[in-house]
């Protein structure tokens, strides 16, 4: 049996990869993908309660946010084709014109 | 019980006539708007004809008619109510009379004004508002009256409102009333407080049992002193006449009518309605008596010096109106009003000829750039000059009998004294000396305004013939003209052995216990009194004829006579010219500080410094921090994240050091 801080660290770990990503990188797609990261960092955390605690509300949840993720990338991709037909890169820093 | 008399139906005609020409009139002809106003004036004034052939068969007096509750307040009650006496009835006939005269010679002076239904809505409306303050049950209705004919007047006295000097002369009295109107307020809450009524005949019943307030000042003289306020207010008394000559910016019918004839002796109406008031207060007597004195006499030495016809007569009037308070501060009510009656006739007259005048010189008001009137305009000089006999005090026209009343009271009554007699016979002098020299400037010698004829500058509005010579007004001016000066030949007449006294004695009766000073007084007059009497009568006329011969001596006679004891005077003459100099005296002690304080403390004080600097500075604070915070917003989307994840780890970091202190 895998005690459950095993579930958790790697959880962290994942999650703080997607972090990283998200700061670091600069292409769209790959900060895309450093939030699906993120998102399936929590996700196994929510697993590894559920199986601890023996409770089914975690699981419930992790359909409803591959749901939301899923959803979220259709749009995400669909704003990143947006973008770079009319901006033609994938640059974030050189999306930057939505400012006060 | 008394038949019913519809009183109402006395104020609500006039008022359906303002209405009506207030709505229509700009659409319609000048024939329909005459016709609605004089038929509601008239239709007034034969009510009130109606009415006083009734007045004999009321078993009742006074007659009360409650129309409406207004005010039910606990034990405090005001009724939409008329009160018909003696007194409201003379009021009522005057006000109607003198008001439908009015309203006919306005017809033909309006006539080229553009404002034409205008003129005649507010003139209609003023009647409303002055014959409520004449019938009023209580002193709130009579308030509610007081107020009206102040706007009236005040729409009136502005009626050029495109002249500078008509707008603020017409704000000069609004202003000036509403400080008199403050007093009369304060003593309407005091009589609240005492009686809890307003209803004369509540506070009258319960003042009668008081006893008269002899030693020491009560509530009852401070009551009459501050109905005294209010009536200085609007009867132009010292110290707040300043208004009065100035509203003579006003249309010359307004004149006469609201600051000759009836508006102006409000005051004095009032102060007669709360006798049963100022008789057991003595020293808030003595105030009105003083007060109208100097007023009487301060106002007329004025009158000597200025040029304008209408500012003499405006002096004149406030001078008279001094007469009347002179005779009700020595208890001589009913004399103050005969003479506010007969006032009414000839002043009324006076005005309207001098309206006449201006209307018939083309617009021209200075006196010296008249002259020789007489051939032109006859009947405007034969009315005038009865009226100029008739307030000089020539027997035996109607300012004789009633001035004359009233110099005896001031003399022989108990709260009289030979000094007020004294300054009234002066005073009685001076104003028969600037009649006559009204008179002469204007209608003797020969006509001063030909050249600078056309040049006048036509402040009124009739454009008609600014050219030629002066003549004579249409007959719809002549008429009005006429009747007051019939008026003010016989109207005096009804005075003859105290008969005017006698109608009014119901209403001016004196209570057991102050009427026994009355008896003395009576039985010095019954003993020795009557060759004093007749002595002082004696000097009452000599002195007005000695102030005609004056004037003729000094405007007729010698005509270069007048510039020389000007000259004589120096600063003297220059004061009297400029009026004692009391408005600027008045705009450099009360008008420039307020307007100051206002200005400085006030303005740029409290609002801009206070109020305003709050309401900026918040608005500036808001901005400088938002521009400061803005450059967080940079379009970055990394540096986004970067505030996200700094946050995120602000937070888990308190959590976390909130978890390890617990």
């Amino acid at each position: 049996m895998v005690p459950l801080s095993y579930y958790l660290a790697l959880s962290g770990i994942l999650f703080a990869c997607g972090v990283a990503g998200f700061l670091i990188k600069r292409n769209i797609i790959t900060i895309f993908l450093s939030i699906e990261l993120m998102l399936n960092g929590v996700n196994l955390s929510f697993v590894a309660f559920a199986a601890h605690w023996h409770q089914l509300a975690g699981q419930i949840f992790v359909f409803f946010v591959m749901v939301v993720a899923a959803a979220e990338s259709a749009v995400g991709l669909a704003i990143i084709i947006a973008v770079h037909r009319t901006r033609e890169t994938l640059n974030v820093d050189q999306v930057n014109l939505l400012k006060l | 019980m008394n038949p019913p008399l519809h009183l109402w139906l006395i104020p609500l005609i006039p008022l359906a006539g303002a209405t009506i020409n207030g709505l229509i009139g700009k659409k319609a002809s000048r024939q329909g708007v005459s016709a609605v106003a004089l038929l509601a004036s008239g239709a007034a004034f034969a009510m009130a004809l109606w009415v006083a052939l009734r007045f004999s068969s009321l078993t009742v007096v006074p007659h009360i008619e409650i129309f409406a509750h207004w005010i039910r307040s606990g034990g405090f009650n005001v009724d939409f109510a008329f009160y018909l006496d003696q007194l409201s009835l003379v009021m009522l006939l005057v006000v109607t009379g003198v008001g439908f005269l009015i309203h006919i010679y306005s017809v033909g002076y309006m006539w080229e004004d553009a404002g034409y239904y205008r003129f005649f809505t507010y003139l209609n409306l003023f009647m409303f508002f002055m014959l409520t303050l004449v019938l009023a049950n209580n002193y709130l209705m009579m308030f509610i009256g007081w107020e009206g004919v102040g706007l009236a007047s005040y729409l009136l006295i502005g009626f050029w409102f495109t002249k500078d000097s008509a707008a603020s002369a017409g704000k000069k009295a609004f202003i000036v009333n509403r400080i008199g109107d403050f007093g009369f307020l304060i003593a309407l809450f005091l009589l609240i407080q005492h009686f809890g009524s307003l209803n004369f005949q509540r506070v009258f019943e319960a003042v009668r049992p008081l006893s008269a307030e002899t030693g020491s000042a009560g509530w009852l003289t401070a009551t009459g002193i501050l109905l005294m306020v209010g009536a200085a207010g609007k009867s132009a008394q010292i110290p707040l006449y300043v208004w009065l000559p100035d509203a003579m910016e006003g249309p010359t019918p307004v004149s006469a009518l609201i600051h000759a004839a009836t508006m102006v002796t409000a005051g004095v109406y009032m102060v007669s309605r709360s006798h049963m008031i100022f008789e057991r207060a003595p020293m808030a007597l003595t105030v009105v008596a003083i007060i109208g004195t100097l007023t009487a006499f301060f106002a007329a030495t004025i009158g000597i010096a200025q040029t304008d016809i209408k500012k003499v007569l405006a002096y004149s009037t406030v001078s008279q109106l001094g007469y009347m308070f002179m005779a009700c501060g020595v208890g001589a009510f009913s004399a103050g009003i005969f003479h506010l009656m007969t006032h009414a006739f000839f002043k009324g007259l006076l005005f309207l000829a001098a309206g006449s005048v201006i209307h018939g010189v083309g617009g021209e008001q200075d006196m010296r750039k008249m002259g020789g009137l007489r051939s032109y305009m006859p009947w405007t000089f034969v009315t005038m000059g009865i009226a100029t006999l008739a307030i000089a005090g020539i027997p035996p026209l109607a300012g004789f009998w009633s001035k004359d009343e009233i110099l005896w009271k001031a003399y022989s009554s108990s709260q009289g004294s030979w000094v007020f007699w004294l300054i009234g016979v002066i005073t009685a002098l001076i104003t028969s000396f600037y009649m006559f020299r009204l008179m002469y400037m204007t209608f003797a010698g020969d006509y001063r305004g030909a050249d600078e004829h056309e040049l006048v500058v036509v402040g009124h509005a009739h454009g008609h013939d600014a050219h030629g010579l002066p003549h004579e007004s249409p007959a719809v001016m002549l008429v009005p003209l006429i009747i007051l000066a019939v008026l003010s030949l016989v109207g005096g007449l009804v005075g003859i052995g105290n008969r005017f006294e006698h109608f009014l004695a119901p209403v001016f009766e004196q209570s057991a216990s102050l009427s026994a000073a009355a008896e003395t007084s009576n039985a010095i007059a019954e003993t020795g009194g009557h060759g004093k009497e007749w002595l002082l009568m004696g000097v009452s006329i000599s002195i007005a004829f000695l102030g005609w011969y004056l004037a003729y001596l000094l405007y007729s006679k010698k005509p270069e006579l007048p510039q020389k004891i000007a000259d004589a005077l120096g600063g003297l003459y220059a004061t009297v010219v400029h009026k004692y100099y009391i408005d600027e005296l008045y705009a450099a002690v009360f008008i420039k500080p307020l307007i100051d304080g206002s200005t400085r403390i006030l303005w740029q004080g409290v609002d801009r410094k206070i109020i305003d600097a709050a309401v900026n500075d918040t608005a500036d604070g808001a901005r400088n921090v938002s521009d400061e915070v803005r450059h967080m917003q940079s379009g970055n989307l990394r540096s986004y994240a970067g505030w996200i994840a700094a946050g995120a780890a602000a937070v888990i970091a308190y959590m976390i050091w909130m978890w390890t202190k617990a």
